[in-house]
């Protein structure tokens, strides 16, 4: 195994303990990997191809690089009925990606989420885990800026 | 400084600190010198938030909202300004029993929650044979608030039954409703009272092993729980009958259908989230092979009341099949959107209007049971509260989701938002649920576009009957719901659009214009500079062509000339 996912180590080499080792790893990573699928796979001595089934089966797993700024657009029953599509939309015209894509400077990536728990907020975004509510264009433009300086 | 204020509380649970309670918190605790600064749980008033309760030496409290660091220094010297009360008439309602100690401990203070009763329910069940506890449970009328409302003596008799050397016991906390948030909630302001239920039932039902499966969305609540365990290790509370326990938790990885209990078993064994056919069920043949129960967040929170006051007690609260209180997450269009705990049986109504604040002209429905429920019409908003009058009307109590639906929210809209979830939560495992949510997301996508046929809705409804009969778990089951209740009570708006391509909530883009009405005008410019796609002309004319109804001239425009108005062909 690669040494760089040592840290696995830390969990059992119980089957039952997979999911907690992806969540190692995109923790580690930001992201899985191919080579984080293989090391996995090698630790819990199961065929790659079944560790894939399960990273793919979860919404929390991404297997492409995120940005350095994670944005999270709450697209729960809340925010949608207060407008997250808009949110969507206006990201879409101030960053030009969709949910899911990262801008090509690597700077934001975008994706939508059930529920970040705050609907009384709503409509509300993430940015690195931090939570933005009563979000409106003015405002959502001011937090990226924030962030792209 | 006021000399009368003894401790300083403030909600630091999800919602208090996005709202930004921490800048309080510190500001706070910079100025108060020697008073002790305690960050608590939700205070169940969202819309405050952040909120910090001045405790006094008598043990009263004074109640400050929507607080800024500013705020500080007058809260201090006790000032009138920024005082909270809640509305009156929420009050009056409101029935607070599992919230009683939000918002009033430490969560992650274990003194805190035995100096207000806690543990007392564990104490009494352990001087009762697990037999009388599970007479207890049945004799309460407790059911499960995780949406099924089985009820919850009777799953807990069925693993007590079972002999086995392992059993397990499983607490669902992977609360997936989008517009749910009771049991985070809960789990953040007293995780204790949560691990307390689950310490009752093993009790009662000789379980061996402990798990939490909790949404990683909720990092404050996996702490505070994790504190909490820590503190019941510390304190051997986790040895039940000469068993010592161990409470594990497991964090789920973002799948909705992972609600479902043989799903969620599933995953905890780290596969793949599917359902799989019961029988057998779980009490038989569960995680790994062993019996195994799963109860709810909300559910394990009423246990230690019900020891600690008796089942008969309990019983006293809510209706004949409907016992005790129940918490909902009030979201949507409303006043005071929020956590409330109410009776069972309390009507709709005094829940929205009286409670929540909603304006009684401007709401059309309210959706109860998230993406598996139904929407119900004012028109039904005297009807009770409990298990069997919302399943009645094509909706479920669900977990506790109530979002309020406003006039000018358009019902087909709302049934494609809640079906592109569940089309995309499915997990593939019935073709019917697999390509049937996706054919019905498919057909709202084109009603809602304006592409729609009269034939499409007969198509809808036939479709989603079938999805519930060929689909083997609840999701499946309910998925078509939402459709199917918004097509009985609101099926004049389905049939404008299919039939004269009109949205009468005006709130389907493809449907609709934005006008400028130029007599109102005073060409202050502000449209045009604020238009993304410059659709606003130097004449104010709007280009529909290029317009995308972000709708951001319409909020800036000073004079409200600017409005949605149906688009003709």
């Amino acid at each position: 195994m690669d040494e760089k996912f040592n840290f696995l180590n830390k969990v059992d080499r119980d089957s039952s303990n997979l999911i907690k080792g992806l969540q190692l790893v995109q923790a580690a990573e930001g992201y899985v990997s191919d080579d984080g699928i293989r090391a996995v796979a090698e630790y819990f001595s199961m065929p790659p191809v079944e560790v894939e089934g399960v990273v793919s089966f979860y919404a929390q797993f991404k297997r492409v690089k995120p940005g350095r700024n994670k944005i999270s657009v709450c697209d729960g029953t809340a925010c949608h009925i207060k407008g997250s599509s808009q949110v969507l939309e206006w990201m879409r015209q101030e960053l030009g990606i969709d949910s899911g894509e990262t801008t090509r400077d690597g700077e934001f990536s975008l994706e939508t989420v059930a529920c970040l728990g705050c609907c009384s907020l709503a409509p509300v975004m993430s940015v690195n885990g931090k939570v933005y509510g009563k979000l409106d264009r003015k405002k959502m433009v001011k937090i990226l800026k924030e962030y792209a300086d | 400084m006021n000399s009368r204020i003894k401790t300083l509380r403030i909600g630091v649970a999800s919602c208090g600190i996005a709202a930004g309670a921490e800048a309080v918190q510190t500001r706070l605790r910079e100025c108060a010198g020697n008073i002790p600064v305690i960050g608590v749980g939700c205070l169940g008033s969202c819309y405050a938030e952040p909120m910090v309760e001045a405790v006094l030496e008598d043990g009263s409290g004074i109640l400050y909202g929507n607080v800024t660091p500013d705020d500080v220094p007058e809260i201090l010297e006790l000032g009138e300004k920024k005082r909270f009360t809640p509305p009156p008439a929420r009050q009056a309602k409101e029935l607070v029993k599992v919230l009683a100690l939000a918002g009033r401990v430490d969560p992650t203070d274990f003194n805190d929650y035995t100096a207000h009763g806690g543990y007392e329910g564990l104490k009494n069940a352990l001087k009762m044979t697990p037999e009388e506890v599970v007479n207890e449970m049945k004799l309460s009328g407790l059911r499960g608030r995780g949406g099924g409302g089985f009820p919850t003596g009777t799953k807990w008799s069925f693993l007590a039954a079972k002999k086995a050397p392992e059993k397990i016991l499983i607490c669902n906390a992977d609360e997936g409703d989008p517009g749910a948030f009771m049991d985070r909630s809960l789990m953040e302001s007293v995780p204790h009272q949560v691990l307390e239920g689950m310490l009752i039932a093993a009790h009662a039902t000789g379980a061996t092993k402990l798990f939490i499966y909790c949404r990683a969305e909720y990092p404050l609540a996996i702490k505070h729980l994790k504190i909490a365990i820590a503190q019941i290790y510390e304190n051997k509370l986790n040895v039940i009958d000469g068993r010592v326990l161990e409470i594990i938790i497991k964090e789920g990885a973002g799948a909705f259908v992972c609600g479902e209990e043989t799903a969620l078993i599933a995953s905890l064994e780290g596969k793949r989230g599917t359902p799989r056919f019961r029988p057998p069920f779980p009490t038989d043949s569960g995680y790994k092979g062993a019996p195994t129960m799963i109860n709810n967040v909300e559910t394990y929170g009423n246990v230690p009341l019900i020891l600690r006051e008796g089942g008969a007690e309990f019983a006293k609260i809510g209706t004949e099949g409907s016992k005790g209180t129940k918490l909902f997450a009030l979201a949507g269009d409303l006043k005071y959107p929020g956590l409330v705990e109410v009776p069972m049986g309390i009507t709709l109504g005094e829940i929205v209007f009286d409670m929540g604040g909603a304006d009684r002209d401007s709401v059309k429905a309210v959706q109860t049971g998230g993406p598996s429920g139904g929407c119900i019409p004012v028109e039904l908003f005297d009807t009770p509260v409990d298990y069997d009058s919302l399943r009645s009307l094509g909706a479920i109590m669900g977990s506790g989701g109530m979002i309020v639906i406003g006039k000018y929210r358009c019902m087909v809209e709302t049934a494609r938002y809640f079906l592109d979830f569940t089309h995309r939560e499915s997990c593939g495992k019935c073709t019917f649920c697999r390509v049937g949510t996706t054919r019905m997301f498919e057909t709202l996508e084109r009603i809602v576009a304006g592409k729609g046929v009269p034939e499409d809705l007969d198509f809808l409804e036939d479709l989603g009957k079938k999805i519930k009969a060929g689909s083997l778990c609840g999701l499946g089951q309910t998925a078509p719901n939402p459709v199917l209740a918004t097509l009985r009570y609101f099926r004049h708006e389905y049939e404008a659009h299919v039939k004269e391509h009109r949205c009468e909530a005006l709130q389907c883009n493809a449907l609709v214009k934005l006008k400028l009405d130029q007599s109102k005008c005073v060409k202050c410019r502000q449209c045009i500079r604020v238009c993304p796609v410059g659709a606003v002309s130097e004449e104010f004319v709007i280009d529909s062509s290029k317009c995308t109804r972000c709708n951001s001239c319409m909020d800036c425009c000073p004079k409200h000339a600017i409005s949605r108005v149906t688009k003709e062909n």
